[in-house]
């Protein structure tokens, strides 16, 4: 919906815009999106380059008093006009290989040692650096010699009254099964047996940010047409990444057009569906007397826009032990594939000083998050372990 | 010796300053006087429309084959000041299809290249469009900048000798042995002039009669109202007998929908503004050509009068023309040195000009010839914005084509007004070509505060840059411009614009 009409242009969302704050050069979410949209309406020729700053963080939606769908706006700007402003560049290559995640994923996990060993190497960090455009100081996130799907396959989920669908991702799939492990110890903790979805696509949103729109909107069908079969079998579809979850329930609807309404209120992230659960009486979860651990909670931005941290919050506050510290609200500064990206690098770290520097002073063992970005972000920025409150619960769990 | 000019013209409408490009080409020693600045009445009060003459088609064959005509000239001529959408004239299901054939074919007599199209077809082409529609004809009509063409045809003037005297009313004019001799100016001093040439719209009547000529004009009063941004790409028009509100004009980022047509006073000419009863009808009407107006922002609502001439001044009005008139008083009334040029339209002006030069070099013995539909205009020289532009300069180009190249980006790259993205480069560029006295004046020049905050945000930062150049403080500037914003939100104040009006009200506090 296009609703830039209901703009006062109250400027409440360039105050809390993260990328405004450290490049000058990006125009900001009111001139990128309700103002800019005008121009662009009368003429593709007012694109601007600069739109491809935008984080797509949301903060500025979340602060607009009117309901400006400003982000949007943006990203489906970027979609509809990006490629005449040739805004993928001479970086073509690397925003390909960055987005194709599946592709990527499927290469490298057969041969995951080798591919893992090469990436931490000096001499290929600076071939990417200098070739490929992917800054020196990123670390990929490991891959896993074996995929989450195939370790599921030989788990027998058999046997239970109830079931939910798993959209565990690309992350869960290719680099960290362990996440999808807790996940469905968890489930089976709650009484619950885990089914996967029939078929899976990576959610998109690294495809849409870097202008695969097309790619992007048919890998949303299948994973769409997968989770009608789910909803239809009565199964709710649960995740455990907060920006697979958003895309696919407002994104696919806002900026790829896709109709999700049917199935739009039974995806949701574990943490959301657990506490409601728990507080229907449905779930009783047995937590460890034991178990010790400081906590600070990282609200990602995805998470704000869903306004869901709430339950992530509140299930980790339900594990007696665990001492928690929910953090301000800042943007972690990695915005999915853009802080990989080496022109990016400075403003990312900058964006993020905030928030890294509460994590360092907050004595924490343990920062807990539901995205899988911010993890990488801060695991490299802070040297904190950084976890999902799905693998707290699931450790915490007395099973 | 008093300095004589060949041509003192009265009235810094689209027909005044046309007819001064015209003479300064021709050689003329020309001036134009205006009271206020450039298109204060009908020239800044319309739809913007470059008509196609089909409108006129069925009706006025001959007024169909001169907006054709002056329609391709204007599209060559003027590139930055038309944007060539082309049209729609749309049949609903209340309208039947009866019209559309005789149309049709009236508008191929003409020379108008008219296209039944499919109905589907037209809703691919103009999405906005009501669906319901049973039939749509295709027409090269367009839309135009009145501001920036006016502009446009005073900086030619100006650049081929022409004077312009604005801010300056004529208080009468000078007459010796029966003949107009030149104007005397409301601050006193007289002005002499071969010939002087009315073009004042409907101020023209008054302007004669004070010099014992009478003009038979009859106001007509258009309100139109302005969504806050493109809602159609193309002039949506109702395909059957011309009535209310069933234009609506892809102007600039803007949409204009309009208008009326009613009779009103002499006096009520000088503070012309929409009621809300024309708002109500308009909204009503608007709504059937494109149904999505009625959940779009309306940001401001405005009228303007149309000089329509009563060919006999003792007639009851029925017998009006809405063609060009030309008025040779010395024939006419026995007044030599005294021409009026009025009637027409917009799209007509280039040619209204033509017509009233052709008779000056007459009177004068010059033997020059119209070249004003050969040469561009200022800024048309084809410079339109792209992706390779820096942001900031787009929408300058976009306005003002060429003439970017006078404009310090260097210095003045910032953008104050960020709805229309007006720079101060822009500001600083308008304020020396144009001369202005205060922001509404500078909104004419520029775009600033026509966007859909009105100024609410930016006023203030302008007014600072403006100060620096004219004899008003910035807070004085702020208020004169308020007012006339005020003017026209008032008819229209609820929904957001009553939001947006609230918010102004806090920004800027008590003072205004």
């Amino acid at each position: 919906m296009n609703n830039l009409e209901q703009c006062l242009k109250c400027n409440l969302c360039t105050l809390v815009c993260p990328m405004m704050e450290v490049n000058p050069a990006y125009p900001g979410p009111k001139k990128a999106g309700p103002d800019g949209e005008r121009y662009r309406l009368k003429d593709p020729a007012f694109f601007d380059y600069a739109l491809k700053y935008c984080l797509n963080c949301k903060r500025c939606e979340v602060a607009c008093p009117s309901d400006v769908h400003i982000g949007d706006m943006i990203q489906s700007a970027r979609i509809k006009y990006g490629s005449q402003a040739h805004i993928r560049g001479r970086n073509g290559l690397r925003d390909w290989a960055l987005a194709s995640t599946d592709l990527v994923g499927s290469v490298a996990s057969p041969i995951a040692p080798v591919v893992n060993g090469v990436l931490k190497m000096k001499p290929v960090k600076a071939v990417m650096h200098g070739v490929l455009g992917v800054h020196k100081n990123r670390t990929f996130p490991a891959y896993s010699s074996r995929k989450f799907s195939s370790w599921f396959r030989k788990q027998d989920q058999s046997g239970f009254d109830k079931y939910v669908s798993y959209f565990h991702g690309c992350y869960v799939n290719y680099n960290y099964p362990e996440l999808g492990k807790a996940f469905v110890k968890l489930m089976n903790a709650a009484g619950y047996g885990v089914h996967k979805l029939e078929k899976e696509k990576c959610c998109g949103v690294a495809l849409m940010s870097n202008g695969f729109a097309d790619k992007a909107r048919s890998q949303g069908e299948v994973n769409l047409a997968s989770m009608r079969k789910a909803v239809a079998a009565g199964e709710q579809v649960l995740t455990t990444s907060s920006t697979c979850t958003f895309t696919m329930r407002d994104e696919y609807a806002d900026v790829l057009g896709l109709r999700n309404e049917d199935v739009r209120d039974s995806l949701m992230l574990a943490t959301k569906w657990l506490y409601e659960k728990i507080s229907e009486g449905e779930v009783k979860l047995k937590f460890r007397k034991d178990f010790r651990m400081k906590v600070v909670y990282h609200t990602a931005c995805h998470m704000q826009k869903m306004g869901w941290q709430v339950y992530s919050i509140a299930m980790l506050q339900m594990i007696p032990g665990l001492e928690l510290t929910v953090l301000d609200q800042n943007c972690c500064g990695i915005a999915g594939t853009f802080g990989f990206k080496k022109e990016n690098y400075e403003w990312s770290q900058e964006i993020g000083g905030k928030l890294f520097s509460d994590i360092e002073s907050s004595g924490a063992d343990v920062v807990a998050t539901d995205c899988e970005t911010c993890k990488w972000q801060i695991e490299m920025s802070t040297g904190k372990t950084v976890l999902n409150p799905v693998e707290i619960l699931a450790e915490a769990l007395e099973y | 010796m008093q300095k004589e000019y060949d041509v003192i013209i009265i009235g810094g409408g689209i027909t005044g300053a046309a007819t001064l490009r015209d003479c300064a080409l021709r050689g003329l020693s020309s001036l134009l006087i205006e009271r206020g600045d450039i298109c204060d009445g009908a020239s800044g009060r319309n739809h913007g429309l470059l008509h196609s003459g089909a409108r006129y088609a069925v009706t006025d064959r001959e007024g169909a084959e001169e907006c054709i005509r002056e329609n391709r000239i204007l599209r060559r001529i003027a590139s930055n000041c038309v944007e060539p959408t082309d049209g729609l004239f749309i049949s609903l299901p209340e309208d039947g299809l009866d019209y559309q054939a005789n149309f049709i074919a009236k508008c191929r007599e003409a020379g108008i290249d008219a296209q039944a199209i499919d109905p589907a077809e037209a809703l691919r082409m103009e999405p906005a469009i009501n669906p319901a529609i049973i039939g749509a004809v295709k027409v090269p009509d367009a839309a135009v900048d009145p501001f920036r063409l006016v502009d446009a045809h005073i900086l030619d003037a100006q650049r081929h000798g022409a004077e312009i005297l604005k801010f300056t009313a004529v208080a009468s004019l000078v007459k010796e042995d029966g003949r107009v001799v030149g104007v005397k100016t409301s601050k006193g001093d007289v002005l002499r002039a071969k010939e002087v040439v009315l073009a004042a719209g409907i101020w023209t009547a008054d302007i004669a009669a004070a010099a014992g000529v009478r003009i038979g004009m009859m106001p007509s009063k258009g309100a139109l109202v302005i969504y806050g941004h493109r809602v159609a790409n193309m002039v949506i028009n109702r395909c059957r007998k011309p009535a209310n509100a069933d234009i609506l004009v892809p102007g600039d980022v803007v949409s204009v929908l309009g208008t009326t047509s009613d009779k009103v006073p002499m006096d009520a000419c000088d503070d012309m503004h929409a009621t809300p009863a024309e708002v109500d009808l308009l909204m009503r009407e608007g709504e059937k050509l494109v149904p999505s107006l009625a959940r779009t922002r309306i940001i401001r609502a405005y009228a303007g009068v149309r000089p329509l001439v009563v060919a006999d001044p003792a007639g009851d009005g029925r017998n009006v023309s809405r063609g060009i008139v030309l008025l040779d008083h010395e024939e006419r009334d026995g007044v030599p040195g005294l021409i009026t040029i009025t009637g027409g339209k917009l799209t007509t002006a280039r040619l209204m000009a033509e017509m009233a030069t052709d008779l000056i070099c007459r009177k004068l013995g010059s033997t020059a010839v119209c070249e004003t539909a050969n040469r561009p205009l200022p800024g048309s020289e084809g410079r339109k914005p792209g992706f390779k532009d820096p942001f900031n300069k787009r929408a300058a180009i976009g306005r003002h084509g060429t003439e970017i190249g006078k404009m310090d980006f260097e210095k003045g790259g910032e953008i104050l007004c960020e709805c229309e993205n007006v720079t101060r480069a822009e500001i600083e560029y308008a304020v020396k070509n144009f001369g202005v006295r205060n922001i509404s004046d500078l909104r004419r020049h520029t775009r600033i505060g026509m966007g859909t905050c009105q100024g609410s945000f930016c006023i203030r930062k302008v007014a600072r840059v403006l100060a620096e150049y004219v004899e008003a403080s910035a807070d004085e500037l702020v208020y004169e411009y308020r007012q006339e914003r005020w003017k026209g939100m008032t008819p229209v104040l609820w929904g957001d614009t009553l939001r947006e009006a609230e918010y102004m009200h806090k920004v800027d506090g008590n003072e205004i």
